[in-house]
């Protein structure tokens, strides 16, 4: 096999020439024959009660088809939630009705009221305008500890009160992790909040339902990262449109992020609506809507207690979190800080007792799910936060208290349920401290300080959890959904491939990558395998894109099924060459018979496949086309340790990053270029998270950062260019390509990393400050300095 | 309705356009040029820049009307007719600096912009001047590298990893 197409090579992405030309299909460059287009109507208050909604004017407007209120899907489904945690005392979480269109109260700014269908967007805004909503405005429950005193308002009235769950993990060791924090020698406690994000992917929603009847099938055309989960739920539990009936497709997708995984009420809508009226129904998101309908993420207010031993050994863990649902429950949002979030609070750390417990709260704000690592990042950012402040604290270097601590052998039990398969964390920062020049810190922060600038030089190691896996155990612990992947694998007769996968692509490059590993395992050129993705018409049952899952479950899943075009090209093979199947050879696209110079080439066995004139028949199925499923055995374990240098101007606060180096772990990596690019772009939206982004609600629930005036994103120049490195990691031991994943690594490394980077400047000035909550802002940081 | 004419990548081009009408409404939806996209609307993302009379303008913040007479170019007319594509995009493939995709005509027309006006731009004036154009996506390191590269500077010194 050519090297410079295969596991392991940089090829450019072919997907670049549409994106480069102008010629991609995204979701709204999509019009079809007859469309009328939908706009929604939503509550500007945070909790109020509908008394009344006057759609007569609105309804005789230019262009108006039909308006929809929530009295038009009350015997529709409820927006399901595929996951459901068990609490501390056995019992389930509470699951309130998320309706379609609000029913009798709104809960959260955003929360759609009416549905407007018009022949235009224009008229269908202009009537939203002429609807008269007699709207009774509530208290609103805005901060979490309030949602949770007696006598609260309740966001949900058929509930006894917001509390949703309250999860305690490992519940028996709570009393021995009690005891242990009571008779440690050091005991270093952190609170910390994990600040609300917006996920913003830069394409917003967009929803296409088409309907036809002479058919009766319904298709959805929407920005998803898995199309056949929203078929599933949609179709299933919202609408009680079979399966076979429904089709979901995701085309070009302009980033996820998490924040497209979801299914949302718009998608139903206009797949009703579609049905309704015989019209396909368009709806496109403005950007000031997404702020109001994207499901946002973190927000977690933590305590977290780390015990320590006479000799710094780590001895106990303990957490306390609250954790913000918002209104309703998104579909994976209970998932978030109970199972991707309670598994990692070992991290990379022998630590041999952990407690953690989560109080998931309801309150009058747009719904909370996964965003970019997902549980993860808030486990990380707790437990490297108090790390560093005990280091500081006992007065060691932070990297030697970890490695003092780390895990080194492998297999690793935590406990904390999950089993680490593989790693060398000692490596990791053996390999940081040399890229990112830890010893020339010193002169570097002595340059910076000559200016009358501070510099601080932050560290983090962190372990995460991706390809979520086995769908037994994850059953068990609440998804309603199985979490394998699958492929389909096609080869035509004159050899070409698609691959048919139930990953999706919305930036990651699969088109470019999923081709270069079936091309290694046959040995033909990638360019002869073509990759189709995001329509469930013609692709296997799949669960999607999300969690860092596509190479290391969808990519397996693609390699089983490889693996089975190889064994019956083979028998074919053995029938062309008269020879015995176990002395076929394939290399480099060639079948051979071992020790001989008899061959056949890839093409002449996939046309004897299909043009079986001689062909083993009696024996052998003609075709060459072949599925699979597959379903990990256990999580992957990317882990990292990466340093910050940030600059700090004492005089005003400012906070800039100087230098941002990582040593990342994810097994087998296929393609470098585009594993750099992930980790670029993880980094920058923690980097985001850590200094800029910030989703505020003021105490009526109005949302305050609702526009990019308002809700900083990462500019190109709040980041320097970056180094990254990750070469030589330890394979995973349970997927037949050893690979980790990487799409998460960057956004859960980075803020521990920038926060520990700029404490470490603030104390390097002599000021006595510990800690400031993200976004670390110049005003915050000024104000624990001199305020 | 307005009757509107104005040159599109080279090519006259006419429609019937509301007064509310945006010149990316006009492009995207009116001549289908679907290439050029929009990602907010607050003027801050740059997803829709174009050039007006060969400057770089945000076409969600000028109406239709107001490109009367003007000369468009999008990113639809940036490849060469046999599919060749330009300096500037070959270097965003070259050196990865697109994801998803959605930001990219934006990025691609803002660094033709740049380049025009400023032929050798240094890092910090890339990054500056890519003040206007969100990506979610790169984390911009691939984007500034390929502007620089296009701008036929050695990148190979720039860490990738």
């Amino acid at each position: 096999m050519p090297k410079d197409g295969g596991i392991g090579a940089s090829p450019k992405r072919r997907e670049d020439i549409r994106f480069l030309t102008g010629t991609g299909n995204y979701t709204d460059d999509m019009n079809l024959r007859g469309q009328v287009y939908v706009h929604f109507l939503r509550s500007d208050m945070a909790h109020a009660r509908i008394n009344g909604i006057d759609t007569a004017t609105a309804e005789a407007m230019p262009g108006v088809l039909k308006i929809y209120t929530g009295k038009d899907f009350e015997t529709a489904g409820s927006i399901p939630c595929g996951w459901q945690v068990t609490d501390r005392f056995g019992e389930v979480m509470k699951e309130p009705r998320h309706p379609v269109l609000a029913e009798g109260k709104v809960r959260h700014v955003g929360d759609p009221i009416c549905a407007i269908v018009a022949e235009s967007r224009e008229q269908a805004r202009d009537a939203a305008e002429a609807i008269e909503l007699d709207l009774e405005e509530l208290p609103a429950v805005v901060d979490m500890r309030k949602a949770l005193e007696d006598g609260s308002t309740k966001v949900h009235d058929d509930l006894s009160d917001n509390l949703c769950f309250d999860w305690g993990f490992v519940e028996e060791n709570k009393e021995a992790v009690d005891a242990a924090i009571k008779s440690a020698a050091h005991v270093t406690t952190i609170e910390l909040i994990n600040n609300r994000l917006v996920p913003n992917a830069m394409e917003p929603r967009v929803a296409i339902g088409d309907y036809n009847r002479a058919s009766g099938d319904s298709t959805l055309y929407t920005t998803s990262q898995n199309p056949h989960v929203i078929r599933l739920l949609m179709g299933a539990f919202v609408l009680n449109i079979p399966e076979h009936k429904l089709r979901v497709v995701a085309p070009d997708v302009g980033g996820g992020f998490g924040s497209k995984i979801y299914h949302y009420a718009e998608e139903a809508f206009c797949t009703y609506a579609a049905r309704d009226l015989n019209r396909p129904v368009k709806w496109t998101c403005t950007r000031s809507e997404a702020f109001l309908s994207d499901a946002q993420a973190r927000d977690h207010v933590t305590k977290i207690e780390l015990a320590l031993d006479k000799d710094n050994n780590f001895t106990a863990v303990r957490t306390s979190t609250l954790a913000n649902m918002g209104a309703y429950l998104s579909t994976f949002a209970p998932s978030i800080p109970t199972w991707l979030h309670g598994t990692l609070m070992a991290g990379n750390y022998k630590t041999p007792l952990v407690y953690v417990n989560v109080r998931a709260v309801f309150t009058n704000t747009i719904p909370v799910d996964a965003y970019r690592g997902a549980g993860r990042p808030e486990a990380t950012y707790q437990l490297e936060r108090v790390i560093d402040k005990a280091a500081r604290e006992l007065g060691v270097d932070p990297f030697v208290l970890r490695r003092q601590n780390f895990v080194t052998e492998f297999p690793y039990q935590t406990p904390v349920a999950v089993e680490y398969d593989s790693g060398d964390f000692n490596k990791l920062v053996d390999k940081l401290e040399r890229k990112a020049d830890f010893k020339g810190f010193a002169a570097r922060r002595s340059a910076s300080e000559a200016k009358g600038m501070l510099r601080g030089l932050g560290v983090n190691c962190f372990i995460e959890a991706c390809g979520i896996a086995p769908s037994n155990l994850v059953g068990q612990l609440g998804a309603r959904a199985g979490l394998y992947e699958s492929a389909t694998v096609r080869v035509n007769a004159t050899g070409g491939i698609v691959v048919m996968t139930g990953s999706h692509s919305h930036g990651q490059g699969h088109e470019t990558v999923f081709p270069q590993v079936v091309a290694d395992m046959i040995g033909i050129d990638p360019s002869m395998i073509e990759i189709v993705h995001g329509d469930t018409a013609n692709t296997p049952m799949g669960m999607g894109t999300y969690g860092s899952r596509s190479i290391a479950v969808g990519g397996s899943a693609m390699v089983r099924a490889t693996e089975k075009i190889i064994a019956k090209a083979r028998k074919i093979a053995s029938h062309l060459l008269e020879a015995s199947e176990s002395d076929i050879e394939l290399k480099d696209g060639a079948f051979t018979v071992a020790g001989t110079d008899k061959s056949v080439a890839w093409g002449e066995v996939t046309l004897a496949a299909y043009v079986p004139h001689n062909y083993p028949l009696e024996s052998l199925e003609p075709g060459l086309e072949e599925t699979a499923f597959y379903d990990p055995n256990n999580f992957t374990y990317p882990s990292g340790a990466y340093a910050c240098e940030v600059e700090l101007d004492p005089e005003t606060g400012r906070v800039t990053i100087e230098k941002f180096t990582t040593a990342d772990d994810f097994g087998i990596v296929v393609n470098p270029m585009i594993v750099d690019g992930q980790v670029h772009g993880g980094l920058t939206q923690g980097i985001g998270q850590a200094l800029l982004e910030n989703c505020l609600y003021d105490e009526n629930g109005q949302l305050v950062s609702a526009s990019y005036m308002d809700y900083a994103m990462p500019r190109a120049a709040d980041v320097p260019f970056f180094t990254v490195d990750h070469t030589d990691g330890t394979p995973c031991t349970h997927n037949p390509l050893g690979v980790k994943g990487c799409g998460e690594a960057g956004a859960i490394g980075a803020p521990p990393t920038v926060v520990n980077a700029v404490i470490d400047a603030i104390q390097s000035g002599g000021y006595n400050v510990d800690h400031v909550d993200m976004p670390v802002t110049p005003h915050r940081v000024w104000e624990a300095m001199h305020g | 309705m307005t009757q509107v004419t104005m040159t599109v990548n080279g090519k006259a081009a006419k429609g019937e356009v509301e007064g509310r009408t945006l010149l990316v409404q006009f492009l995207r939806e009116t001549l289908e040029l679907t290439g050029t996209h929009v990602g907010c609307d607050t003027s801050q993302c740059g997803a829709c820049v174009v050039h007006v009379n060969g400057e770089a303008v945000k076409s969600c913040t000028m109406l239709a009307v107001e490109a009367q007479d003007a000369q468009i170019d999008t990113i639809e007319g940036q490849a060469a007719l046999d599919g060749t594509l330009n300096t500037l995009q070959q270097a965003f493939q070259d050196h990865h600096g697109l994801q998803c995709g959605y930001c990219t005509p934006g990025m691609v027309m803002s660094a033709a912009a740049l380049l025009k006006e400023n032929p050798k731009p240094t890092e910090a004036d890339v990054r500056h001047y890519l003040d206007g154009n969100i990506c979610r996506c790169t984390g911009y390191h691939n984007i500034v590298k390929a502007i620089l590269a296009a701008s036929g500077q050695d990148v190979s010194a720039i860490a990738a990893e």
